[in-house]
């Protein structure tokens, strides 16, 4: 951990440790409300505010929180932010906020932030876990657009509401409903992997070594 | 299979005439008058979606798939199948998106021929349903010059099929479902019913399928458990109000029991390998298929009878492991 800089802080969670596509971590909203492009925007904020405001917190107050009750502290102070956001969506948002229904609350429940704060907010320093936060906080935002775009597109014509296919485009139902959310994501981790595999080649990694050390171990 | 250097055995050897794509090309070859009663009942839109479903298919296996895999002709037959279980009014786009998805989703990503769970026509035909519900269920009716096409098989791709409402009909089983009201046995075994390309012939799809068991291509058990599961089910529900629940015989031959029954759930790959498995799968559809049909909310339910099973046939498979002779317990894999 020492050795990587700020820029690795933040990077680290919009691509390589994306926390939706590389670590599937967060999937419930990403699967849940990723029907439209608007819905992605408004539940990627929501979640990347809660986010950077408990890893501020839980940094901060990192030497004074006992080791035996760290989760559900961090757990308050998450919560305590989704409460903000939840308000702050109804009021902004009304339209949104309802369309996303119970899973703005269930930002409390989200792995994905929780994740970050046990895993570097309550050992690093406040400037290093605010860029660790906003890189995973964009890396989710991007997730979900990626996501919210294939359903929107296919599943109702168009892009942020505006028509792409003229009035007499044929909707593919099955995309804004629950499967075509699964259908997505495996879709993208399919592409993701597929890019991953061609780098790896081209870039003459032998990654066999790894796999028998593996499976040795298993 | 293609590497026999692999198979040291002791002699004397045996040799086997078939192959896989000898297979399944006697398959495809089996379904032309399928195809052909089909075209005569529903004109010239039947060879269109065929076409369109196994472009969709191929061109994805060709993608896709391993290489050369195309040659066995699995690629094929779901395409034809998938097309057989399409209205004929069906936009050519939604056919070839559906072969697509049959062949990438049901087939090419579990790593090809032989490891796929679910049979891939009807996963292309279930995304289908599921996509686009209004035109998979809008069944046209026979009107006017048999060289006029079902519906709008020729909407741009993306575009919703124009429906003209006076141009469709329903199903038997819809018409017994929702309205009450039975169709002539007649009806159902020629297939001058409503319905999707290739299930209103009955007879045909059972002689074709006969053929199909006498060559040893298919296991016969599982269509006969199907049949018998269903017929005996339909009996004694119609003893009890005949009013609410068709006779066996028009179950039997209504929607597409015929055509699951002895082109899709007899798939080697998504079926079981055992006989007391064979017989198992096939009464386990028979009863969804009637549950589904009478108390579900769909007028048919073929599809997702096979489609549940398939995903019961590792099970099927252990549980009905034959015992080693000599041996006190069962094999362990």
């Amino acid at each position: 951990m020492r050795q990587t800089t700020p820029q690795m802080d933040f990077l680290r969670g919009i691509w390589r440790e994306n926390p939706v596509l590389i670590q599937m971590l967060g999937l419930c909203p990403a699967l849940a409300v990723t029907n439209t492009v608007a819905n992605s925007i408004a539940m990627g904020v929501a979640t990347f505010f809660v986010l950077l405001g408990s890893s501020l917190l839980v940094s901060t107050f990192k030497r004074w929180v006992p080791h035996e009750v760290r989760i559900s502290t961090y757990v308050l102070i998450i919560a305590t932010f989704v409460t903000i956001a939840d308000m702050l969506l109804e009021a902004v948002v009304p339209t949104v906020h309802k369309a996303l229904g119970a899973f703005v609350g269930l930002i409390v429940v989200n792995c994905m932030i929780l994740s970050r704060q046990e895993a570097f907010a309550s050992k690093q320093p406040i400037g290093r876990s605010l860029l660790d936060a906003a890189g995973t906080g964009f890396g989710f935002i991007l997730a979900l657009l990626m996501m919210g775009a294939v359903r929107e597109v296919l599943g109702n014509g168009t892009f942020l509401g505006i028509s792409l296919f003229g009035p007499n485009f044929e909707p593919w139902v099955i995309m804004i409903l629950p499967p075509g959310g699964f259908l997505t994501l495996g879709l993208w981790l399919l592409v993701l992997s597929w890019i991953q595999r061609r780098r790896a080649e081209s870039a003459k990694v032998a990654d066999w070594p790894a796999g028998v050390a593996q499976r040795r171990a298993a | 299979m293609t590497s026999p250097h692999r198979l040291i055995t002791a002699s004397p050897h045996l040799g086997v005439p078939d192959s896989t794509p000898k297979i399944m090309w006697s398959v495809v070859g089996s379904l032309v008058p399928v195809i052909a009663t089909a075209t005569w009942i529903f004109g010239p839109s039947v060879p269109l979606v065929l076409l369109a479903a196994t472009a969709g298919a191929i061109l994805t296996e060709r993608a896709f798939g391993r290489r050369g895999s195309l040659g066995d002709g699995s690629a094929a037959i779901t395409g034809v199948l998938l097309g057989l279980s399409l209205p004929a009014g069906l936009p050519l786009w939604m056919a070839f998106v559906g072969g697509a998805f049959g062949i990438g989703f049901g087939k090419v990503i579990f790593g090809g021929l032989g490891q796929n769970a679910f049979n891939p026509a009807l996963l292309g035909r279930a995304f289908l349903q599921a996509a686009f519900p209004v035109a998979m269920t809008t069944w046209p009716a026979r009107t006017g010059s048999w060289w006029t096409l079902a519906g709008d098989n020729l909407a741009w791709p993306f575009a919703s099929p124009l429906v003209v409402d006076a141009l469709t009909g329903a199903t038997p089983l819809g018409l017994m479902k929702f309205e009450q009201v039975p169709t002539g046995l007649w009806d159902l075994a020629v297939g001058t019913t409503g319905g999707s390309i290739g299930e209103t012939a009955g007879v045909v799809i059972l002689v074709c399928g006969g053929y199909l068991a006498l060559r040893n291509y298919l296991d016969w058990r599982i269509p006969a458990g199907i049949f018998l599961t269903v017929a005996i089910l339909a009996a004694l529900l119609q003893a009890v109000d005949g009013v609410r629940y068709a006779g066996p015989m028009a179950m039997l031959f209504s929607g597409g029991l015929m055509l699951g029954a002895m082109y899709m759930a007899t798939d080697m790959v998504t079926s079981p390998v055992t006989h007391v498995g064979s017989w198992i799968f096939g009464m386990g559809i028979g009863v969804l298929v009637v549950i589904i049909r009478y108390w579900g909310g769909l007028a048919e339910g073929v599809m997702y009878a096979i489609l549940l099973m398939n995903s019961l046939v590792p099970f099927i498979n252990r549980a009905t492991q034959p015992r080693a002779f000599g041996a006190r317990t069962r094999l362990q894999p």
